[in-house]
């Protein structure tokens, strides 16, 4: 950690935390349906929507039906994306008559925004129209993420209310988190965007001719895409030479703004953030990254509130805080040291007034280590998913991070609401556990935990290990999985397991070493991000449902206390003893091997 | 206590819990565990292993496999092992009860009343409503009602306590359990119970029942516990294609075998808890036994360590039972002497001890001889929970003692007036914290009787105790505010209730449940009988009517009342053993990695033996190492298990400091010397 990157991540963390309290309220008035300004102004639009839909805003649902109604939302949500990217060449908006996309891509593609992962296994500016990206793709970005959003609120509401059946109206949520939250931020956003050099055009794409030529290999492909691979399993190269250069257009900025808040993730290009047109300076850098825990951050400020003890939410906060902070200093240290074997082959990796030093492999010149490191650690903290940096050559352990943190469940910040109704699901399993330690039935925050609530916990917290697991066995068995393996050896295996990782727990980053645009990965890869999204929402609603069922109990001196520093550790134990555990022995196989190997010269 | 209280490892125990060991794995009884059945199934799968690998061609060395499948049995043994003891001990206790229920022949009455002819038939053909006959030397046949006569009563069967109680007609001494007898004199008793339904019977049924019934607690940690079996379940089978991939990147070593998977597996998977859940539920059933409380489910004793509030009846609970008349007070006009005459009088029939003390002082003072009410021919009138007053009529007057309320409306309506002094008189007793009674002839007042609550030595201790363990103490009294305040506040209660009717201690209840608190009652007389069917936790006195016993969820043989403590320090005791258990079992998963991950793959990938930093002797040595610490674990822990942890009555966020530092740290550290002491061992002896 250079000074520089200590001054980053201080100035990251008192910015953030400054606006997670305004935030905060802003987000728990707007989901009570105060009064406040903004509903009043918004007041008659709003009506106009429940009238059009026929959505009787006043008739609440149990959680049965606030999942069925959340479930067939994202349904037609996948058919929509499905159908406008499969129709694209046929529909405006397409300058570069791009094809229809494949039925499996597409297919993968849906479910992917929906599902608020944003895997992309295909190149934005080579595939998709203007059209599909801005009625599909960015619509979904606001509608997953306003999702996730409703369901920690249904959840959160299950705490603060007693003997009740009801969590909420799911169409009023969805229609006021996007309208009074998701749409005004993003619409400030992108304009600050706009003015900081970030395009937002419909025009065709442009042909420079480039001053040098630039030569350069590239992996061979067979005719079904895959890469084609030597005896020893290593990938195949050709050489290329060029000095053409297409620069890709479009509508960007109102796609960015949306792609972080709504840690989505899913980038216009294919390199994402770490494109000059989406991400050009150093300042849309730290907001981009300021953008992306915004709202994961404020919730926390919101549960507190909702429940009526604010120090329950920075309880939660804190837990996040101290396993973000720590795996950001771990990542960046682990970046900043480099190659051993760079080293001594002779090469400068130390950090001088002209270079950032340490493993610069597959980053930007203009971010450095630093702010690569952070934006990798806060991306797969949250379950954005957006990169400026390749995460597939990053050193071993500092590559691990991101896949240790997707791996915890996305709930380090993670998600809109996705990471706080993870973290919650959390503090459950740990007051449970706690609670008996204590000698009485376990309680959190006025609430018996008895076997139903232990029983969908145990559900949510089992779904992703198993669809990360069992996937990746599927993939290293099977020819098709294997066939997208770009290295060799143990970091081929990270690349399947970062896959998974990445679709199971929603994130949508990619270690980028793999050729996922198969129908295998895009169909295997649709089922995990799927169940990982609503294998997990259902039973967090059935808890919210459970809840808001029961008798408030009141605090006695007999309480466990769930705002103290004894809870925050309690819950970072439960989060690594519990989130950690299934993954040791993978981890160990994948990039901790490799990290050994690195360092003993092999 | 009569109950034989048996040393854990007692051989009488041991020899046949081994035996029961091995019968239990019976696979319908394997079956009910989920998280030991899977390690039945891979101590029979290694079984099949070492046999395939006999002949040289298994997948490992058939030394190897052979002790992996060993000790995998041994891990199930200790677990039956463990919950074999557990359940001969209540089966000791049960087997003592069941002493008690011997035949007997009951005189059932033609008509219910003394003196009526009689029929003998079997005592278990009786059924509820029948009449009976017991006189001296017979065994009561049945639990009843006492509706006519007195007797004195061995209960020694069912208590422990030899020296034997009265039981007689009315009042709160009526009821009478099976299986003791009468030692003197004759009661008419009414059945109140069918063959089956008695108290006996639910006792043994209880006891014996403990393993079958799982508390709700226990069903909410094994959902968890089988949700991580089922985690480490797909982290052990995905390994195998893992490693298979591994092999064939790295071109080195071979695929990790069966047998290591299948030892990984069951390291992981909870099996310390899994192992000696049922055994601490048996315990904690038989450790009530042993305090003498007999609860009707395990859900009740569990339910106490959740108590918030703690009622109690002042009477026999805070203060001794008896209050003792201390000094007359006589109103304005009136000569001690006379206040001493009537309230004699008045006091005359009053057989209650307070009505005792009253004669005793009036003789102590002023010599006033004890009168034989009949022969003085007067009409002794009953104290009533509606009137609140008893007294005498005799020659034309009409002698009362009571509450001032009740006197002075009494007088009131007779036309007199209730003088001033004498109310201040009645504040300052109040405020002394003794009660004061008023004495009045018809429309006359004639003063103040002073009587004085004795509190118990080390109450306030034991309320402060509560106050710790984060309980409200609630004293319930009939006493008016000012005595209650006095001696609630010398007795150190955090509230209390005065006055208290039938209908103000279940108000009081309601008001405590509607707030989201637990309450916890005690009672013995009728009157609790609602309050106790509405508390959560409800203690009835062994010594209290039938009424409350069927409307309380335990009854403490004792009739102890402050007994509540211990209650709601055994079932905190049985929750925190669970979680504390659990929380080893977890934390333990870390060394076991620690071990067993670099023993699997180094061949693979020989830097991975980085990660061996307990510097183990070879792969196999540490894989059987965290196998064997995995096995004899249970057998530590069992003592823990029956035993209990011990409960400190602490604040919350400090039993849970304690208890994280020792069963988590602790949980961490522990395995790491454990295996690594035992992989000593074993390459010291030359066994790897």
């Amino acid at each position: 950690m250079t000074p520089h990157a200590w001054l980053l991540l201080g100035i990251y963390l008192l910015v953030l935390l400054a606006l997670v309290k305004p935030l905060g309220i802003y987000i728990a008035e707007v989901m009570a349906g105060r009064p406040i300004l903004a509903l009043r102004l918004g007041g008659p639009i709003e009506s106009a929507i429940y009238r059009l839909c026929g959505v009787r805003k006043d008739e609440e649902m149990g959680w049965l039906h606030y999942a069925l109604a959340l479930l067939l939302f994202n349904g037609l949500g996948v058919l929509a994306v499905y159908a406008l990217q499969r129709f694209q060449l046929w529909l405006p908006l397409n300058p570069q008559q791009f094809a229809n996309v494949s039925p499996d891509s597409a297919f993968n593609t849906a479910i992917s925004f929906v599902t608020n992962t944003n895997w992309q296994g295909y190149a934005g500016e080579s595939t998709m129209s203007y059209l599909t990206q801005m009625l599909t793709l960015a619509v979904q970005n606001f509608l997953s993420g306003a999702t996730g959003i409703v369901v920690v609120i249904a959840l959160i509401r299950g705490f603060a209310r007693h003997t009740v059946k009801s969590i909420g109206n799911a169409w009023v949520d969805l229609t006021r988190i996007t309208f009074y939250v998701l749409l005004p931020l993003s619409l400030l956003f992108a304009v600050f965007l706009v003015s900081q050099g970030v395009i937002q055009n419909f025009s065709a794409y442009q042909n420079m001719t480039t001053i040098d030529i630039t030569a350069y290999e590239t992996p061979k492909l067979d005719a079904a895409g895959q890469a084609i691979k030597d005896a020893e399993g290593n990938a195949v190269t050709e050489p290329v030479a060029i000095q053409t250069q297409t620069l890709a257009m479009g509508p960007v900025a109102s796609q960015e703004a949306i792609k972080m808040f709504g840690t989505n993730g899913g980038g216009f290009f294919n390199a994402n953030s770490a494109h000059p047109f989406e991400n050009p300076l150093p300042l849309t850098n730290f907001f981009q990254m300021l953008s992306i825990f915004i709202i994961p951050g404020a919730l926390c400020y919101t549960f507190g509130r909702m429940v009526g003890d604010t120090r329950q939410g920075w309880a939660v906060l804190a837990a996040m805080t101290i396993l973000f902070v720590v795996m950001a200093v771990a990542t960046i240290t682990f970046e900043q040291q480099g190659n051993p074997l760079f080293a001594a082959a002779g090469v400068d990796q130390t950090v001088s007034a002209t270079q950032a030093g340490g493993n610069m492999e597959g980053k930007e010149a203009r971010f450095g280590i630093a702010d690569s490191g952070l934006f990798a650690t806060i991306t797969t903290a949250a379950s954005c998913g957006a990169v400026i940096a390749m995460h597939d050559s990053f050193t071993p352990l500092g590559g691990m991070i991101p896949l240790v943190l997707m791996q915890l469940g996305e709930v380090v910040f993670g998600g809109v609401g996705s990471g706080l109704y993870g973290m919650l699901v959390f503090a459950i399993m740990a007051v449970f556990i706690a609670g008996l330690m204590i000698g009485r039935t376990p309680e959190y925050l006025g609430k018996k935990i008895e076997s139903f609530e232990m029983k969908m916990v145990s559900i949510a917290i089992l779904v992703t290990p198993l669809l990360v697991l069992a996937g990746t066995a599927i993939a290293v068995m099977s020819a098709d999985g294997r066939a997208g393996i770009l290295n060799p050896g143990s970091h081929g295996f990270s690349e399947i397991l970062y896959a998974f990782s990445s679709a199971g727990n929603n994130n949508g980053s990619a270690f980028a070493g793999l050729s996922a645009n198969t129908p295998f990965y895009n169909v295997m890869l649709a089922i995990a991000m799927w169940f990982g999204r609503f294998g997990v929402i259902v039973p967090v609603l059935a808890i919210a449902g459970s809840l808001a069922a029961k008798k408030r109990i009141a605090v006695t001196v007999g309480t466990m206390p769930t705002h103290g520093p004894l809870f925050i550790s309690l819950l970072i134990g439960t989060v690594l003893l519990v989130g950690l555990l299934n993954y040791v022995p993978a981890l160990a196989l994948g990039p901790v091997v490799e990290h050994f190997m690195l360092w003993t010269g092999h | 206590m009569s109950h034989p209280t048996l040393s854990m490892f007692d051989p009488a125990l041991a020899k046949p819990a081994v035996v029961d060991a091995f019968k239990k794995l019976d696979p319908r009884i394997q079956w009910r565990n989920p998280v030991m059945s899977v390690v039945y199934i891979g101590s029979i799968l290694t079984t099949v292993l070492w046999v395939q690998a006999l002949d040289g061609h298994g997948e490992a060395p058939a030394g190897f496999i052979l002790a992996v499948a060993l000790w995998l049995w041994f891990t199930v043994l200790f677990a039956n092992f463990a919950e074999a003891l557990a359940e001969g001990r209540s089966k000791a206790q049960a087997a003592s009860l069941r002493g008690a229920k011997k035949i007997v022949v009951a005189k059932k009455l033609w008509e219910p009343r003394y003196g009526s002819p009689v029929d003998l038939i079997a005592g278990s053909e009786l059924r509820r409503g029948d009449v009976v006959l017991i006189e001296a030397g017979d065994m009561i046949p049945a639990d009843g009602e006492v509706i006519e006569g007195v007797a004195s009563v061995n209960e020694s069967a069912i208590t422990g306590e030899s020296a034997p109680v009265i039981r007689e007609s009315g009042g709160d001494f009526s009821a009478v359990t099976g299986g003791t007898s009468v030692l003197s004199d004759w009661i008419v008793v009414r059945v109140t119970v069918n063959p089956g339904e008695a108290f006996l019977d639910r006792m043994i049924a209880m006891v014996e029942g403990a393993k079958r019934q799982k508390t709700p607690n226990e069903i909410a940690l094994t959902i968890l516990l089988v949700a991580l079996t089922i985690i480490f379940l797909v982290v052990t089978v995905t390994l195998l294609p893992f490693s298979l991939f591994s092999v064939e990147a790295a071109k080195a070593g071979s695929p990790v075998s069966i047998t290591v998977l299948i030892a990984l597996l069951v390291c992981l998977i909870p099996t310390t808890i899994a192992g000696l859940l049922s055994a601490i539920g048996v315990a904690g059933m038989s450790r009530m036994m042993q305090a003498n409380v007999i609860a009707t489910s395990g859900r009740a004793v569990e339910a106490a360590g959740d108590v918030d509030v703690l009622l109690l009846d002042k009477t026999g609970t805070i203060t001794l039972g008896n209050r003792q008349a201390f000094a007359f007070l006589p109103a304005p006009g009136i000569l001690e002497v006379e206040l001493a005459d009537a309230a004699q009088l008045a006091s005359l029939a009053d057989e209650t001890p307070e009505g005792r003390s009253v004669v005793i002082l009036a003789k102590q003072r002023f010599n006033l001889r004890e009168r034989d009410i009949h022969a003085l021919g007067a009409t002794f009138i009953h104290f009533s929970a509606q009137t609140r007053m008893s007294g005498v009529n005799l020659d034309g007057r009409q002698i009362r003692k009571g509450s001032a309320e009740a006197i002075r409306q009494l007088v009131e309506a007779a036309g007199g007036h209730f003088p001033e002094p004498v109310a201040r008189a009645v504040d300052d007793v109040a405020r002394r914290g003794s009660t004061p009674l008023v004495v009045a002839d018809s429309a006359k007042v004639f003063g103040v009787i002073e009587l004085k609550d004795i509190v118990k030595g080390g109450i306030k201790e034991r309320f402060a105790e509560l106050r710790r363990m984060g309980i409200k103490t609630v004293m319930i009294t009939g006493d008016n505010r000012l005595t209650a305040a006095a001696i609630a506040a010398e007795a150190g209660v955090d509230d209390f209730l005065a006055e208290a009717t039938p209908e103000a201690k279940l108000a009081l209840i309601r008001q405590h449940q509607a707030e989201g608190r637990l309450v916890a009652m005690t009672g013995d007389g009728t009157n609790d009988a609602p309050a106790l069917a509405q508390a959560d936790v409800a203690v009835a006195m062994n010594t209290g009517t039938q009424a409350a016993k069927e409307a309380g969820n335990m009854v403490d043989l004792d009739s102890n009342p402050t007994k509540l403590i211990e209650i709601v320090e055994t079932g905190k005791q049985m929750l925190m053993t669970r979680g504390a258990l659990t929380t080893f079992s977890m934390a333990n998963d870390i060394a076991k990695y620690a071990a067993i991950i670099p023993a699997a793959f180094v061949t693979t990938y020989p830097q991975l033996n980085a990660l061996n930093v307990m510097r183990l002797t070879s792969p196999e040595s540490a894989i059987i190492s965290a196998v064997i610490f995995n096995a004899i674990i249970i057998v530590f822990l069992i003592p823990l298990a029956l035993r209990g942890i011990k409960y400190q009555p602490l604040g919350a966020a400090a039993l849970l400091r304690k208890n994280l530092l020792i069963y988590g740290l602790g949980g961490i550290i522990t395995p790491f010397i454990g295996i690594k002491a035992i992989d000593l061992m074993l390459s010291t002896l030359g066994l790897v």
